[in-house]
């Protein structure tokens, strides 16, 4: 081809210009299977960059090797929406100097966007890409190895990074349309051999939960959304992925087929259930900015009523027409709920980082009807407490907890929890559940918290929301 | 006192292995060790002083075991132990 | 619904499903080596867990095994509602538990609080069954147990249960001539919930209270078949109403829409109220 960007990953690096203490920028969609990262991050301690930030959308277990790269000062800044695993346990107990700055997925669309946070080479993994760096998420030919669907948390970077670096482990023949990311973003074009280990980027469709709990807390959640006064026809969903999350979609289902009621779209993270539910006429639309499994991915290839779209369009607080502004219902999980209402879905209770913001702070804020759906106690952990560990989404945004020893409205709702009430459902103060907590496992002695900060939690709108502390041994 | 184990390592249970020691010494595993390693030896001592056991080792692996289970766990392995049961024959 | 009593998990929850009962196991599944150690979860778990409203039950051994004795002292000391003695052949059996369970609830002073459930699993059992169900005061309902039954017949269990016709129906019988409940045995297949169901629905016509389930997700099931539905509740409180009605004028004859209704209309009626009030779709002060 007469102008490729076909380079090597070495020669992709010393075109951009990157230089020690710059920011670098990875998206996750590749999630457990993700081989990015850490190829480019071997590669630039190789090279004998230092002190470089590390802007991902979010990180997970998979990425421990980063572990040794903070500790050589190849990586002394790290923005993202979560941390999982050994990483995280590190971070929690002091490893870095910095604090790691935590942005729901809304958040760090927005800062991209408005500059807040500045990209100077982003580093996108891609399933298939063209030599001019058209680059997407789903198959374009037989060789596609790395499937993941929507890219739409790679997109702000890709368009306003300063450079743009496409990783992909299938070059296809130019033009690669529709595309995702576009060409005239993108600076170089590297193929390797595998960005990602494709039996654990998407499972097969999850399975149903036959865990008795969730199913109880699934057919509880699905009595709120039925009798909540938001359920008809025409209403627009997310759910999250959790058993009981998934659960409730089926028992919802069941309801909207006795009432003939249709839903205008589902919205966010989708799988194979809001696919069966949109082919099978119940919703009008996906909209996708992250596809969980190979049914959603392999939905969004072909079906036009199945979109991708980018992290700033999805969920961006500083965005009044992003998607989550139209959102109806969510339903979403906890590590922690307190008696205000706050949640926590970042720090365990043991102080230790262990999960990711994601699309929560946007979604529960944005939507008319935001549900909490989570066990009263997860063995001898309390989810429901006096006050969180750590506060991820302020109170104001939740309207409804749902346990399985009864369900809490938020006080700023009392036509929903009259609505509620009417229905027979067992409408409890907040304040109970928490007691019931402690009368059944005791009260959990202070976590052994130390000064440093390890982790800062932004809000929204840029502002800082909390701080988390390094835990002592 | 001879060497007995009471429990499983079952979500909600806790294995308690007991044996002779000097005074009561009680290690502990457990993932909410940080929020109720503290109680959960504290009930452990207590079960033993209430059957009259001052001298015993104890290790316990918690897999979030409530207090009461704790209790029953620690009673039968002490039982166990000792050949004296807490019931009538 | 049944627990095992070796399970501290299971049990730490187990009411937050709504059953009506719950019944922790030290019996059939709990090893002999580990009945020692159930004993003491059970009783653990009995005095410090809050189960609500949830009757609670446990099955102990037999007094002819080395646990059985122990068992009663360890349940009633806990406060159990309800003793279920397993494989009850006798009435003199059943004397026997009584008179153990006097002498702990002597013990801790709370004479006469413990009943007494009884599982029938043989065929001698069912041929005392009237004298079971009458030989304690303490008897608050006699159950079959099919597995053991069957195998006791030298038969074995069918999805159609052919072979259970007599002993369910001598086990209504006996505990309706007796005034107590009666209770059916379990349904293991839980992927099964069409025959299941069909089950409920058999013995609910053949005049049991209620039914014994393994896991939580019968219990919806169990729920529907047994909760009257709003035709029934209405019709019921139509009849309720004629006889208010006849009381109040003192006339002997009852009529509902021109037809007269007779004495077993009457108690159908009231039993379909008691179990709509039971199954908590109408209150219970609407109905008096």
């Amino acid at each position: 081809m007469r102008n490729t960007k076909l380079v090597t990953l070495e020669e992709a690096i010393k075109r951009s210009g990157l230089k020690d203490g710059m920011t670098i920028s990875f998206h996750h969609h590749f999630r457990g299977g993700d081989k990015v990262v850490n190829m480019v991050v071997d590669k630039l301690a190789q090279m004998g960059f230092k002190d470089l930030k590390l802007a991902a959308s979010s990180l997970s277990d998979v990425h421990k090797p980063l572990i040794e790269h903070i500790k050589n000062g190849v990586i002394t800044g790290i923005s993202t929406s979560g941390l999982r695993g050994e990483l995280a346990d590190a971070i929690s107990r002091g490893l870095m100097k910095e604090p790691v700055v935590f942005r729901s997925h809304g958040g760090r669309g927005s800062a991209i966007a408005n500059g807040e946070l500045k990209i100077d080479v982003a580093f996108l993994g891609a399933s298939a890409c063209d030599e001019l760096g058209n680059a997407c998420g789903v198959p374009r030919s037989e060789n596609a190895k790395s499937i993941c669907g929507s890219l739409g948390y790679a997109l702000p970077d890709a368009r306003y990074a300063k450079h743009v670096v496409v990783i992909t482990d299938d070059l296809v023949p130019y033009p690669n349309m529709p595309q995702s990311i576009s060409a005239a973003d993108v600076e170089s074009v590297v193929v390797v051999d595998s960005v990602g280990d494709s039996s654990k980027i998407a499972a097969g469709a999850i399975r149903d939960s036959k865990n008795p709990r969730d199913i109880l807390l699934a057919k509880q959640a699905a009595k709120v959304i039925i009798n909540s006064g938001y359920f008809k026809d025409g209403f627009s969903i997310q759910t999250g992925t959790g058993g009981a999350s998934l659960a409730a979609v089926k028992y919802i289902r069941e309801e909207m087929i006795n009432r003939g009621i249709k839903a205008s779209f589902a919205l966010g993270g989708i799988t194979a259930h809001m696919v069966k539910l949109h082919e099978e006429g119940l919703i009008g639309k996906l909209i996708d900015v992250q596809s969980f499994d190979k049914v959603a991915a392999e939905s969004i290839a072909k079906d036009p009523l199945h979109q991708e779209v980018s992290a700033v369009e999805y969920a961006s607080g500083q965005h009044l027409g992003s998607a989550t502004h139209a959102l109806d219902i969510v339903i979403l999980s906890a590590l922690e709920v307190d008696t205000d209402f706050n949640v926590n879905v970042l720090v365990g209770s043991d102080g230790i980082i262990r999960g990711a913001i994601g699309g929560h702070q946007d979604t529960a804020a944005d939507s008319a009807l935001s549900i909490i759906v989570c066990p009263l106690l997860r063995g001898r952990i309390p989810c429901v407490v006096p006050k969180v560990t750590t506060l991820i989404t302020p109170g104001k945004s939740v309207d409804v907890v749902v346990t399985e020893y009864g369900i809490a409205v938020n006080p700023a709702r009392p036509e929903i929890a009259e609505k509620l009430k009417e229905a027979g459902l067992n409408v409890v103060d907040i304040k109970s559940l928490a007691a019931k907590a402690t009368s059944i496992i005791g009260t959990p002695d202070k976590l052994p918290f130390g000064d440093k900060v390890v982790g800062i939690v932004m809000n929204r709108d840029g502002s800082v929301l909390d701080k988390i502390y390094n835990i002592v041994e | 006192m001879k060497n007995a184990i009471a429990g499983t390592l079952e979500s909600g249970d806790i294995m308690i292995t007991i044996g002779p020691g000097e005074g009561l010494q009680v290690e502990l595993q457990s993932s909410v060790a940080a929020q109720f390693g503290r109680q959960i030896k504290a009930v452990i001592t207590e079960t033993l002083e209430g059957l009259g056991v001052k001298d015993a080792h104890v290790q316990a692996v918690d897999k979030g075991a409530l207090d009461c289970t704790i209790r029953a766990r620690v009673t039968a392995a002490a039982v166990r132990a000792t050949g004296k049961d807490v019931w009538k024959d | 619904m049944f627990v095992p009593g070796n399970n501290p998990g299971m049990m730490a929850d187990a009411h937050i499903y709504g059953p009506d009962s719950i019944m922790l196991d030290l019996e059939d599944s709990v090893t002999m080596a580990e009945k020692d150690a159930a004993r003491l979860l059970v009783h653990n778990a009995l005095k410090s867990i809050d189960y609500g409203n949830t009757e609670m039950v446990v099955r102990i051994n037999p007094l002819n095994t080395p646990y059985g004795k122990k068992d009663v002292e360890a349940v009633v000391k806990a406060g159990v509602h309800v003793i279920r003695m397993p494989k009850t052949e006798t009435a003199e059996e059943v004397k026997e538990l009584e008179a153990e369970i006097l002498k702990v609830e002597q013990e801790i002073g709370c004479v006469g609080r413990t009943k007494i459930m009884a599982a029938i699993e043989s065929a001698l059992g069912i041929v005392n069954s009237y004298a079971i169900a009458t030989a304690s005061p303490r008897m608050m309902g006699i159950a079959l147990g099919a597995e053991d039954y069957s195998a006791n017949l030298k038969t074995n269990r069918t999805p159609g249960g052919a072979e259970l016709l007599l002993a369910r129906e001598q086990i209504v019988v006996a505990a309706r001539a007796a005034g107590i409940c009666c209770f059916d045995t379990v349904y293991s297949n839980l992927d099964d919930m069409e025959t299941f169901r069909k089950e409920v629905e058999l013995i609910k016509t053949l005049g049991f209270d209620g039914k014994s389930i393994i896991n939580p997700r019968q219990i919806e099931v169990v729920n529907s078949v047994f909760t009257p539905t709003e035709k029934e509740i209405t019709k019921a409180r139509a009849v309720v109403a004629a006889i208010k009605e006849a009381q109040a004028k003192g006339s002997g004859v009852i009529a509902v829409n021109g037809k007269m209704v007779d004495r077993p209309v009457v108690l159908r009626a009231e039993r379909t109220i008691a179990l709509a009030v039971a199954a908590g779709v109408i209150d219970k002060e609407e109905v008096l």
